[in-house]
């Protein structure tokens, strides 16, 4: 596998990734090292990932990270309930402590969250750890210790080391700053909102039947937008719903119909402020300067 | 662009050449071990070496590790790898003699950088200038009162004593409430589900004891900074004292002075003896008195130390009067970043114990959107009487 190699691959499967991106994604799955994508929210981090699964040909297996993330939610959690129920068939049954305990901490009982998930696969999968700034810093360091030995330790079971390293990419939209021991064991990305080319390629990619010309227009359309003064920026998600939203009510001009490209803003502009200081009139001068 | 590195002939080989590279970023102020420079050596394996465009994604995506790292990377890559910038020395020192002809070595690497050392010449830009704690010269010598002035006249021992107490009811009040983890307790919110089952099979699978578990508190940490600048010297007697006390009642605070630049003084300040603590902490900020520059000082805070110490169980303390001879937008900068780190930050102005203060210096307005508290503070007691804002950040 090259770069060229990746970036070929990922465009397959309708992701375009720019040199950088590439690059990194390369590297990550040389060295076997997580990588970690940085960017605004709607840059496509996320796609990455399930497109290098596609790649790959293997499981995409995701973690969302929010505050308060713990260890039973992201690693492992007993399944307390069916212990409860085969402890109480045993003293029926009559068996022995020994064999009751044996029994329900075994790996039957266990309930495999994504990381402990990641680690027992068969074939490598890639691990999706999104949004890392949203957890807290003890996740961040449980993280760390699972990324450098892939082994978990199960206190009744004993530990449990990887059958497979997983391919791990997390992601992060820069609302907290993470520690830098995390930050050392990945490689880095810093995925920005993609130039007029690429952006232009990904549309294509993603809506093959839109004609040419709109194609142009929608993307000069937001790439004037993404300049102007916004509280929430459009990201390519955003265009391929206005696109598609256009395509669905029949424009094939920007300029033609006012009334109906206001409405299919929504698509892009996500806050009552946005939706106020784009009106009608920077909506179509915009679009004619798109033109 | 067929330009071509400088010291093909110096350095002995290519890993040299790397642990160079990643000396010349740490010497920009990048956070770099010896981990990297072997990842980044691997990862030329993995890509074609002779072309410097993969090169250079191979080894941003290793190096990088933050946005403005990235942003940076091109620039710094340049200047090393693409004979831009000033020629680097060799990190090695030299030997005393390398003149003696008792050659053990045929490859003795000495005897080819003496001509190297003299062209050192050709500054990158200014971007180099990042280290050195002190050493003068970042900053205009107009603007620095470089007349001594000792602390101790300032502070009294018992006002440290006092101010030791303030400092531990603040630290208590400073409770986070919101650890993440719990741990079993005996009175709890939640079941202890993992230990009730454990404990069940003693009674033949019925759970006769419950077990729970609650969220511990948890203590935060207090980064003061106190300004001592010139406008500021009525006040300090207080802030100094109080900074000295919350460095011995509480093991985890930090402390900052800065004027035109930044000190750290916690060290000083942990001395056994409190009055010799002061005067450490006089010896070292020496300038005491003069201009200030709020904004740069906390974007060097927030460059350097803030991301060791300062994390989301941080309160940051701001202890100055908001007047800034640096443009606002560096105060604005410097605290916004400040505040990704997830810290509360506190600004305790002693101006605004004022009648009819309004905060419209253009420093103060700058900061005020990103404060948790803005209060006033001129003695221990108004010190001591922000438990209760404290207590409810």
């Amino acid at each position: 596998m090259s770069q060229t190699k990746v970036q070929s691959d990922l465009a397959g499967e309708g992701y375009v990734a720019s040199n950088e991106l590439a690059m990194a994604v390369h590297l990550a799955l040389a060295l076997e090292r997580p990588l970690l994508l940085e960017g605004s929210a709607g840059v496509g981090k996320t796609e990455v990932a399930r497109a290098l699964a596609e790649v790959l040909d293997t499981k995409l297996i995701r973690l969302q990270c929010y505050e308060g993330l713990d260890a039973a939610q992201a690693i492992y959690e007993w399944n307390y309930q069916r212990q409860l129920l085969a402890i109480r068939t045993a003293s029926e049954g009559g068996e022995t402590g020994k064999t009751v305990e044996d029994r329900i901490f075994s790996r039957d009982y266990l309930l495999e969250r994504p990381l402990l998930q990641a680690i027992t696969q068969d074939k490598s999968p890639v691990l999706l750890i999104d949004e890392i700034d949203r957890a807290d810093e003890e996740f961040e360091a449980f993280l760390l210790e699972i990324l450098a030995d892939y082994a978990i330790t199960v206190p009744e079971l004993g530990t449990v080391s990887a059958t497979t390293r997983p391919h791990v990419i997390l992601t992060s939209n820069g609302t907290r700053d993470l520690s830098d021991a995390l930050r050392r064991r990945c490689l880095y990305a810093y995925v920005d909102y993609p130039d007029r080319e690429t952006e232009l390629a990904i549309l294509r990619a993603r809506s093959p039947d839109i004609e040419a010309r709109l194609a142009e227009q929608v993307i000069g359309f937001v790439q004037t937008l993404r300049k102007e003064e916004l509280e929430k920026v459009p990201g390519i998600a955003e265009t391929l719903d206005f696109a598609a939203a256009l395509m669905g009510l029949g424009i094939a001009d920007l300029t033609s119909d006012p009334v109906a490209l206001q409405a299919s803003l929504t698509t892009l502009l996500k806050t009552q402020s946005d939706r106020a200081s784009v009106t009608t009139e920077v909506a179509q001068r915009i679009a004619g300067r798109a033109a | 662009m067929t330009r071509v590195t400088r010291f093909a002939g110096r350095d002995p080989g290519p890993a040299a050449r790397m642990a160079g590279f990643l000396a010349h970023l740490r010497e920009n102020g990048w956070r770099l071990g010896v981990q990297e420079t072997d990842a980044a050596l691997t990862a030329l394996s993995h890509v074609c070496a002779a072309d410097h465009g993969e090169t250079r994604l191979a080894l941003k995506a290793i190096c990088a590790g933050c946005r403005e790292e990235a942003e940076r990377f091109d620039a710094l890559f340049d200047s090393y790898w693409m004979d831009a910038g000033r020629v680097r020395t060799k990190v090695v020192p030299k030997k005393a003699s390398t003149t003696s002809d008792n050659v053990h070595s045929s490859r003795d690497g000495d005897g080819q950088d003496a001509s190297g050392s003299g062209q050192l010449t050709a500054p990158d830009g200014g971007e180099g200038n990042v280290e050195s704690d002190g050493e003068g010269k970042l900053i205009p010598s107009e603007v620095r009162n470089l007349n001594r002035r000792d602390l101790r006249d300032l502070v009294r021992a018992e006002e440290i004593a006092t101010a030791e107490g303030v400092a531990r009811q603040l630290g208590e009040a400073l409770r986070d409430r919101r650890s993440r983890r719990r741990i079993a307790a005996r009175k709890g919110d939640r079941l202890h589900f993992r230990r009730t089952i454990r404990r069940s099979l003693a009674t033949g699978g019925e759970p006769l004891r419950l077990y729970r578990k609650k969220r511990p508190d948890r203590d935060r940490k207090i980064v003061a900074l106190c300004d001592v600048s010139g406008s500021m010297s009525v006040y300090a007697k207080v802030f100094l004292a109080f900074l000295a006390g919350l460095m011995r009642g509480d093991a985890t605070a930090d402390a900052y002075l800065f004027h035109t630049r930044l000190v750290r003084i916690t060290g000083a300040l942990r001395d056994k003896d409190a009055m010799r603590a002061i005067g450490r902490m006089s010896l070292i900020a020496d300038g005491f008195g003069g201009g200030s520059k709020i904004g740069e000082s906390l974007q060097r805070f927030g460059d350097t130390y803030a991301r060791r110490f300062v994390d989301g169980r941080t309160v940051v303390m701001i202890l100055s009067d908001g007047y800034d001879t640096s443009p606002p937008v560096h105060l604005d900068a410097a605290l916004a970043k400040l505040r990704k780190r997830g810290c509360r930050i506190i600004w305790l102005n002693p101006l605004k114990g004022w009648r009819d203060y309004e905060p419209v210096t253009s420093g103060m307005a700058a900061a005020l959107p990103h404060l948790d508290l803005f209060a006033a503070a001129n003695t221990l007691e108004d010190l001591a009487n922000l438990k209760g804002e404290f207590a409810r950040l």
